[in-house]
């Protein structure tokens, strides 16, 4: 491919975390054994003013900020989420509004479960390998929701990440790309109801599993790679064991994996998960740094990448924006009342 | 322009009067000032009704004409207009009545004002209190009426040092007079702890340093000033009206803790009555937060803009002092039921100029001074009043 | 506010969501909300106001903490809200987030950031718009 990638990215978590434990206390459960379980210590919590609009539109502010392209420029944004503010009517409006790329712009919502925002990356890429537009936005952002007492509770977390993908300035090329999808109900949630639903151990062998290694090793057969040859690998993460598995499987190191794994800080952002990841991995890559993601949405899906990153990363005022680092540590515990009230579970109407 | 007279003047007991309508509270209010002004009815020329929101209390918007009719003088086709500015409704249209008179149109005019605001239930009140403010960059943003006046009192603290004690000591005094006034809401004493204890509504404020929602009903009867005798053996003369205007929004004016609305309301009032602030007797001021009424006392010229919060400590401005303020009061506990607000002013005025006002009498009162806010200062009009 | 009346809400989007004001071409004077004409300028105004995106960095002139709140707020009681200077010149009406509502003080340095403000219930309209929060 030409040099297509990133140009730019950022992040946005919301500062409220609730502690696993603290969760755990309220059903009657032993929060130190389910925390040391899923390898999950807190999560973080939207206040009720933030929601997948309000987080896409901060980390892409970021990503504007640390280059200097006028957002006029962007040609098209699509945001991928399982929690878009209304069911009809796309956030990316929104967005598209708030950072001054309208009107002559592609919009679409998308929705792939965990996977939606890495669909979008790669929605942008053929967009400008095409000549359509000259820089596109990705962007994967969640709140999502989990019922009450539901093993999910303990994971369920909210942030997002944005990524501008074109021709110029590329901090990270794209080298290859691909997806394995399958028609798999291993997680999902209907239409007019509030949360998700799942097929327990099912989400495991059959699903996370299944699909992030055919894909991970589709990529590195396209790329011709091997495990060793990236300094940093990504992959999904609905709890701190499964992409440590992985990971392991695959034949990746945790030392490789690491800079992205954010669910023990932060719990699982959904379609923000391996957005964020890749944003931490970007604070600190360097140039020729070669970077590894396979992301995972339930249904289901993974969308592999081969990136390597450019000079122009030094460049880029990555400190004209928070780091991902900076928005784990930027924090405020709330109790499980709070919770309750800011994820709208006392909702009675 | 004639000079005009106040011959008539009449109000409800302000309260929660879960039994009276705005109708009947409209012809209570009006019938007391007509009987009192020893006229029937078909003297009247104009009628002026000042009420803030009616279209949102009671859903009935077209009051001027609501107020002839249950007044009874549709079948005389009274001309009747509704004024309103905020919680400045009620001194407009005393305003309008005067400047109907003093141009030479009107001879014999009726003014009201009235609100009744507990059919609605709380959460309709505060939004429809704070319609007075700017709805679009104030009120959109969460913030609550008294959380506007409630930043004026957080600058004033920090500006001039003014404080807590202080701000309650103003809720203090006008329940002390309220307690002497047969019309208020609230006629009981209250201690500074009660105010400095009371729930946080926006801080600095707590629900003591606040007006009520309340229901009632005001009216004067005005004249020509050289008819007036002819009704009265107590006739009130208006020496004075002013009026100005200022932004809409608290964030928009020059300074946050002066009304220049009232600044500039009270200076034409004194040119045209050919006064200074130090002729006044007494004073009704707008003291819908215990802070509005340290700011009317400065912006009024009566007390060094910063110091309004001494005034109390200092004896001028209680029931003794030097310049009774609120004697009626005031918005806090006599109540304040919007529209009525700026007639009622006048009505203690006037019974304090006729020395009628009871036990809450000002000796040697010749020369009194009502001044009525609308929202957070955007309009003030202010009148100053003269035994004949 | 009820559903569908929504155009008062989308016109202000430039406002609320990027603090676009504008600028009177004949004195500089910066207005936000803009302005139809400058009022000092007046007629020498008239289409001469030029659109202007204010940075979103200001200072608090005064604030309150509210705890009695209308109906889309109470969830987030006691919030402070404050006045705030921009850097640019005008003063607007804000809620403070992400901050101790005791670290709110006349004089703390702010930037807008990109919030929910309010809804029409819950099938109405979803209106975003400017909050701020401490600049580091």
């Amino acid at each position: 491919m030409e040099n297509i990638g990133i140009v730019s990215y950022g992040a946005n978590i919301p500062r409220f975390r609730i502690k696993v434990e603290d969760i755990a206390s309220v059903w009657g459960k032993d929060g130190l054994s389910i925390s040391k379980g899923l390898g999950i210590k807190e999560k973080s919590v939207p206040s009720v003013d933030q929601d997948t609009a309000t987080i896409s539109v901060e980390a892409a502010r970021s990503a504007l900020n640390r280059c200097s392209i006028n957002p006029k420029e962007i040609g098209a944004i699509y945001i991928g989420s399982e929690s878009h503010p209304y069911a009809v009517k796309p956030t990316g409006t929104i967005v598209g509004e708030a950072i001054g790329a309208t009107p002559d712009l592609m919009v679409a919502d998308y929705e792939f479960a965990c996977k939606a925002g890495t669909a979008g990356i790669q929605t942008c890429t053929a967009l400008v390998k095409g000549d359509f537009i000259k820089y596109g936005l990705a962007i994967g952002a969640d709140t999502s929701q989990a019922a009450p007492g539901d093993a999910l509770e303990f994971s369920a977390s909210a942030g997002g990440g944005a990524f501008l993908i074109g021709k110029d300035n590329v901090i990270a090329t794209i080298n290859h790309t691909c997806s394995f999808t399958t028609d798999t109900p291993d997680f999902w949630r209907r239409a007019e109801r509030k949360y998700p639903s799942h097929g327990e151990r099912f989400t495991g062998a059959p699903a996370f599993f299944k699909h992030i290694t055919k894909c991970a090793t589709n990529i590195m057969k396209i790329a011709g790679s091997k495990p060793e040859d990236y300094d940093y690998a990504i992959f999904h993460q609905p709890n701190g064991k499964f992409p440590i598995k992985v990971a392991k499987i695959l034949g990746f190191s945790y030392d490789q994996i690491k800079q992205g794994l954010l669910v023990p800080y932060i719990g699982n952002t959904y379609s923000g998960a391996t957005m964020i990841g890749l944003a931490s991995t970007l604070d600190v890559a360097k140039p020729g740094d070669r970077i590894f993601l396979t992301s995972y949405g339930s249904g289901a899906g993974s969308d592999g990448f081969d990136i390597t990153v450019t000079d122009k990363i030094e460049d880029l005022k990555r400190e004209k924006a928070p780091t991902v680092a900076q928005l784990v540590e930027d924090k405020e515990y709330i109790d499980y009342g709070t919770y309750a009230k800011y994820t709208d579970l006392l909702y009675w109407e | 322009m004639r000079d005009v007279a106040i011959i008539g003047v009449g109000l409800t007991k302000f309260g929660e009067l879960w039994d009276k309508s705005f109708r009947q509270l409209t012809a209570e209010a009006g019938s007391k000032a007509i009987f009192d002004a020893g006229i029937e009815g078909k003297e009247i020329d104009a009628m002026y009704v000042g009420s803030m929101s009616s279209g949102r209390f009671v859903g009935q918007e077209h009051v001027g004409a609501l107020v002839a009719d249950a007044s009874g003088f549709s079948h005389l086709h009274i001309p009747s207009t509704r004024v309103e500015g905020a919680s400045a409704s009620g001194g407009l249209a005393v305003r309008e009545g005067y400047l109907s008179i003093a141009s030479g149109l009107n001879d014999i005019v009726v003014v009201g004002g009235i609100e009744k605001m507990n059919d609605v239930g709380g959460n309709a009140a505060i939004e429809t209190l704070v319609t007075a403010a700017d709805q679009e960059w104030e009120a959109f943003f969460g913030v609550t009426f008294p959380g506007i006046y409630a930043m004026i009192a957080t600058k004033h603290m920090h500006d001039y040092g003014t404080t807590k004690e202080q701000l309650a000591q103003v809720a203090v005094k006008n329940h002390a007079n309220g307690a002497l006034n047969p019309y208020a809401q609230y006629q009981r004493e209250i201690k500074i702890e009660h105010v400095l204890n009371a729930t946080t509504v926006a801080y600095p404020l707590g629900l003591l340093d606040c007006s009520p929602l309340t229901d009632g009903a005001a009216s004067i009867v005005l004249c020509a000033a050289d008819k007036a005798k002819e009704y009265s053996n107590k006739p009130v003369k208006i020496i004075a009206s002013g009026q100005a205007s200022d932004t809409l929004s608290l964030h928009g004016r020059r300074d946050i803790c002066t009304l220049d609305s009232t600044v500039n309301a009270a200076k034409k009032a004194y040119k045209q009555a050919n006064l200074s602030p130090k002729d006044i007797d007494l004073a009704e001021v707008h003291d819908c937060y215990t802070i509005a009424e340290i700011c009317a006392i400065e912006d009024l010229g009566f007390i060094e803009k910063g110091q309004g919060g001494k005034a109390i400590e200092n004896k001028i401005t209680t029931l003794d002092g030097s310049l009774p303020v609120n004697t009626s009061g005031g918005l806090k506990s006599k109540g304040h039921p919007i529209g009525a607000t700026g007639v009622a002013q006048i009505v203690e005025i006037a019974l304090q100029l006729r020395k009628e006002a009871d036990k809450r009498q000002v000796k040697d009162a010749k020369i009194g001074l009502a001044q009525n806010v609308g929202g957070s200062g955007a309009t003030c009009c202010v009148h100053i009043m003269e035994a004949m | 506010m009820e559903d569908g009346g929504v155009a008062r809400f989308w016109r202000e989007i430039p406002q609320r969501y990027n603090i676009i004001g504008n600028k009177c071409g004949s004195c500089n004077n910066i207005y936000f909300p803009p302005r139809e004409a400058c009022p000092f300028c007046r007629r020498k105004s008239i289409g001469k106001m030029q659109e202007l995106k204010l940075c979103g960095k200001g200072e608090i002139v005064t604030y309150t903490i509210i705890h009695d709140a209308p109906r889309n707020f109470k969830e987030q009681v006691p919030y402070p809200i404050a006045i705030i200077k921009l850097e640019e010149g005008p003063k607007l009406t804000a809620q403070i987030v992400d901050c101790n509502i005791n670290d709110v003080k006349i004089g703390m340095k702010v930037i807008s950031t990109f919030r929910r403000i309010q809804e029409d219930g819950y099938t109405g309209a979803i209106y975003y718009g400017y909050k701020f929060k401490p600049l580091e």
